[in-house]
């Protein structure tokens, strides 16, 4: 019973806490509108850096914005094919 | 010269014409003369909120298209001396006026009046360009919702890219008893997402209500707590330092048992 009235008067379980989140993160996205094209650029680069180190495979390559807890963070998932021995840049 | 306001919010039905017609009332109650611009054309609603529906001859349509003069078009108050209306048109949509009409219709109303009131329509398409077309400076209106705020974010960054910097927010409909139950934003919470400077908090008040369907202002309610919020918010806007209101219920229910129980 205690436990039932101190939630209801408690301050820090109260769904504000919930809309504050949900808003915060709808935020984040509203306004970094990035452009798929902007994402597509920053793809192509990515690919020509990490090529540099190791095989990769591009087309399977993800990148995405993503926002989650209190960061948004800009998530690669790169699948590798294989290492290579030493840096070969191309310039 | 007069000064342009407009008053937007982005989500509907959240209390921008109510607000207008407080500032407007609020505004000529003090001695200024204030016209009022429904620019919501298509949904008109600032003529019933004010009560003068029964008064509309031509409208802002009939203005910018050379079917009468300015002064033809302006509605009177009934009670306050210096407020002034000019209705939307009901029967045209929002490409029957172009933000540049909008703008030489500000100027003109500017050589006349201490303050001219903008009412915006919801959303982000012409009408909201009509509306702060002409406009020098901006509030925004919110309640504690997430919808509410998205939207008044989003507002917040096309008012920034129409040059109308530093929009003024306003709270509608706050109420003390769920903000302390933990159960809605707080006014803290609120200017910390939107990052906007506070005009003034207007709590939840049946009393608005009732005004709104006598066609009366709730501004001119010397003993309402909301009253006196938009009276806090019009001398604001003329410029006086005024602290928010304290909207602090004396000794409720809650507080006594949170008490009871021992939980502060």
């Amino acid at each position: 019973m205690l436990e039932f009235l101190s939630r209801l008067f408690s301050r820090d379980n109260g769904s504000k806490n919930m809309a504050k989140e949900r808003l915060r993160l709808v935020l984040v996205h509203d306004r970094t509108s990035i452009s798929p094209q902007l994402l597509e650029t920053l793809k192509a680069d990515l690919i020509q850096v990490i090529s540099n180190y190791m095989e990769i495979d591009e087309s399977a390559l993800e990148v995405n914005l993503d926002a989650n807890g209190n960061t948004v963070a800009l998530v690669a998932n790169i699948p590798v094919k294989g290492m290579k021995r030493s840096v070969n840049k191309k310039k | 010269m007069g000064e342009v306001i407009v008053v937007t919010s982005g989500k509907g039905g959240v209390g921008k014409t109510t607000t207008t017609a407080n500032i407007g009332a609020g505004l000529a109650s003090m001695g200024f003369k204030a016209a009022l611009l429904d620019a919501d054309i298509g949904l008109r609603n600032l003529d019933v909120v004010l009560g003068l529906e029964n008064r509309i001859v031509y409208d802002i349509v009939d203005v910018t298209s050379g079917n009468c003069r300015l002064r033809q078009a302006l509605i009177k108050d009934k009670r306050l001396e210096g407020l002034h209306l000019l209705p939307a048109a009901q029967t045209k949509d929002k490409t029957a006026v172009s933000p540049e009409q909008m703008r030489e219709l500000c100027l003109e109303l500017k050589k006349e009046f201490d303050y001219i009131i903008i009412d915006c329509p919801a959303g982000i398409e012409q009408g909201f360009r009509n509306a702060v077309a002409g406009a020098e400076k901006a509030v925004v209106v919110t309640t504690p919702e997430v919808s509410a705020v998205r939207d008044a974010d989003r507002i917040i960054g096309l008012l920034e890219a129409a040059g109308l910097n530093e929009p003024k927010l306003v709270i509608n409909r706050i109420q003390l008893r769920m903000v302390k139950q933990g159960d809605m934003m707080s006014i803290e919470d609120i200017i910390d997402i939107l990052a906007i400077d506070l005009l003034g908090v207007i709590p939840e008040d049946e009393l608005i209500v009732i005004t709104t369907n006598r066609g009366e202002a709730v501004v001119l309610d010397q003993n309402s707590r909301s009253g006196q919020a938009y009276r806090n918010i019009t001398r604001r806007i003329l410029g006086e330092e005024i602290p928010m209101i304290n909207l602090e219920e004396e000794g409720g229910i809650l507080k006594k048992l949170r008490r009871i129980i021992g939980l502060k």
